[in-house]
């Protein structure tokens, strides 16, 4: 009697939600509420499903945009890069072919997949969402079970809506506190992988929890919740609260009206009930997490802002390899304070922090200066409907004269 | 039918490093394109080549471990993106399988559903494994999936490989396609009874 007393977790009332049957090989087939596309591992998968004669059984639950491969400096068409074009050409036929509907270039909604997700209001809570990027655990800031697939399994959702997968452990992170002046959401997460380990996530759903991260605004939650797979968890998620109701009300896709109401009544009952258990819980003091640099290759090296590069006996032994690598990639001494390195490049985007929220973060600290001469600073935005919008505080032409370049000149946003 | 994997045999490359990333396995600029055909030349290309195209020391390059067919990498193998380009690259450069201590959560999926199994052993007997592939490149490896162990020389060492990507790659069932297709109507159950998003009008 007990048992079916106790509490559960978010991730297992979702799961239970989304299970459709048991496969034979032990796995589960889940139920997908929401299909994100992008061109860059898409393509391959529309090819299968052409070879095996299937169609996109639900194509009201995919959504696409083009992202990867967008010039930042010259939009027009036909690309500068042939091949980039084809891309975006192949997206557009396939969507179109399939009836899925496609945020293009130009249509004021067209930006990094997982940040559109969250502003055009297709992401909500308890939804189990799935597409091919790596950091699509951003979208379980708003208490969705998220998380990146490759292209086979691409080719399976838009074909069933279903994948193959395996429940996973949860992991409760608690953040209890106060957060210090110019101490961030991305400085949280560097400090939990700091102290997990890059690898320590393998297996486990991190539920992030506590009066930090109570206390954030969705913007930061994204990004806690979007390095949750840089810690080794393919999912991150934060349990849905007036913080986020307050987010979503009003987007183009969240419900309107009487079904607004429903739909609240329904997220807050999808929350972790006090007496969930989990697999395992740990805690971290907000007032022990300072200012975070990452001074090597992976995301696990980091140190606070006044702590110094490790030596390497200080390292448990595995680190020490990788410790090495970066030392001689970086060009550091073991024992040097971080304190006191030179910046060379500044870039203020990617899809951690290409939120208007960070852009108007720096604008802050930027006002009355300009970039030093001999430093490199880059800024791009998240979303290109926000023409306009920053305008009055970080408009390409301000940033100009403050020496930053505008946009990126690669991709906006981190690769697959 | 899809091809049922119980043993695979072949000689190994010896690829050392922790935490190799998928950006490493294939780099994020050869992903521009439709199709995942060729990608196989490519793998690790930014460590095989330099900037002109010329070949620099690496295991991959170095004939002594032409033709292998098992690729040997020690803890944390396939970290970083989503990219299923990774294993698809590996596939595609003629390899059968991955011997290492532990692979990336997403890559792991990603190989297992492409046929591609991806085996760990304890470190102590991948430490033996790596070494005795260095010394003797012709030693041939078994992958034993239905023992569960790897044998090389006169070593036994016992593989672990979760056990429900163990039996779908013995039973043939590792791209779950036809499977999830199966569950037909069912699916329109799910479909009608969850939300999806919808624009107001």
């Amino acid at each position: 009697m007990g048992r079916e007393r106790m509490g559960k977790t978010l991730y297992e009332k979702v799961w239970e939600a989304h299970e459709v049957r048991k496969l034979r090989n032990g796995q589960s087939q889940l139920f997908i509420d929401l299909h994100l596309l992008h061109e860059v591992t898409s393509p391959q998968a529309f090819g299968m499903l052409r070879d095996l004669g299937l169609r996109v059984r639900y194509p009201h639950r995919t959504f696409a945009t083009v992202d990867h491969i967008v010039p930042t400096h010259d939009r027009t068409e036909p690309f500068q890069d042939p091949l980039a074009q084809s891309m975006l050409e192949a997206l557009r036929q396939n969507t179109r072919e399939h009836g899925i509907t496609f945020f293009d270039l130009g249509s004021g909604n067209q930006g990094i997949v997982h940040v559109i997700g969250p502003q055009l209001g297709l992401t909500q809570p308890g939804m189990t969402i799935a597409c091919g990027d790596s950091h699509t655990s951003t979208h379980g800031a708003f208490g969705a079970v998220a998380f990146g697939i490759g292209t086979s399994q691409v080719r399976d959702v838009l074909a069933t809506q279903t994948l193959a997968a395996q429940k996973l452990k949860v992991r409760r992170i608690n953040v209890e506190g106060r957060l210090a002046p110019g101490v961030y959401a991305k400085d949280v997460i560097l400090h939990i992988i700091r102290h997990l380990g890059v690898k320590g996530g393998l297996g486990y759903a991190y539920e992030y929890g506590g009066s930090a991260v109570e206390a954030m605004d969705m913007e930061s939650r994204m990004t806690l919740c979007n390095m949750s797979i840089e810690g080794g968890a393919r999912i991150g998620y934060v349990n849905p609260d007036e913080t986020t109701f307050q987010y979503l009300e009003g987007r183009p896709y969240a419900p309107k009206g009487p079904e607004w109401e429903e739909a609240k009544r329904r997220w807050l009952a999808l929350r972790s009930d006090p007496d969930a258990p989990y697999d395992d819980v740990v805690t971290f003091r907000a007032e022990e997490i300072a200012p975070t640099v990452t001074w090597g290759i992976t995301p696990g090296q980091a140190i606070p802002i006044d702590g110094r590069i490790p030596f390497l006996e200080e390292l448990p032994e595995e680190e020490r390899p990788v410790a090495e690598e970066a030392l001689a990639y970086m060009g550091f001494r073991p024992g040097q304070p971080i304190k006191g390195v030179p910046v060379q490049v500044a870039f203020i985007g990617s899809c951690t922090n290409a939120r208007l929220s960070d852009l108007r973060e720096v604008a802050r600290h930027l006002k009355g200066h300009k970039v030093k001469k001999g430093v490199r600073a880059w800024w791009c935005r998240a979303r290109s409907g926000w023409r306009g919008r920053p305008r009055r505080r970080a408009s390409p032409r301000s940033s100009a004269r403050r020496g930053l370049n505008g946009g990126c000149r690669a991709a906006p946003c981190a690769w697959p | 039918m899809l091809e049922k994997f119980t043993v695979i045999r072949g000689r190994a490359v010896p690829l050392r490093g922790e935490d190799i990333d998928t950006d490493r396995i294939i780099p994020a600029r050869f992903m521009k394109a439709l199709t995942f055909e060729g990608l196989g030349q490519y793998l690790f290309y930014d460590e095989r080549f330099d900037e002109k195209g010329n070949p620099k020391p690496h295991p991959l390059n170095d004939p002594r471990y032409r033709g292998a067919t098992i690729l040997l990498v020690e803890s944390g193998f396939g970290s970083g993106s989503s990219r299923e380009h990774a294993p698809q690259a590996i596939k595609r450069a003629g390899f059968k399988a991955i011997i290492g201590e532990s692979f990336a959560e997403i890559f792991f999926g990603n190989a297992t559903a492409i046929g591609l199994p991806c085996v760990s052993l304890a470190p102590e007997d991948l430490a033996v494994l790596f070494r005795a592939v260095e010394e003797n490149p012709e030693l041939e490896v078994e992958i034993d999936l239905v023992q569960k162990e790897v044998r090389f020389g006169d070593r036994v060492a016992p593989l672990f490989l979760r056990e429900e990507a163990r039996e779908a790659l013995v039973e043939g069932l590792w791209d779950p396609i036809g499977e999830l297709l199966e569950a037909g109507e069912l699916l329109d159950a799910f479909d009608q009874k969850l939300p999806y998003p919808r624009r107001a009008e």
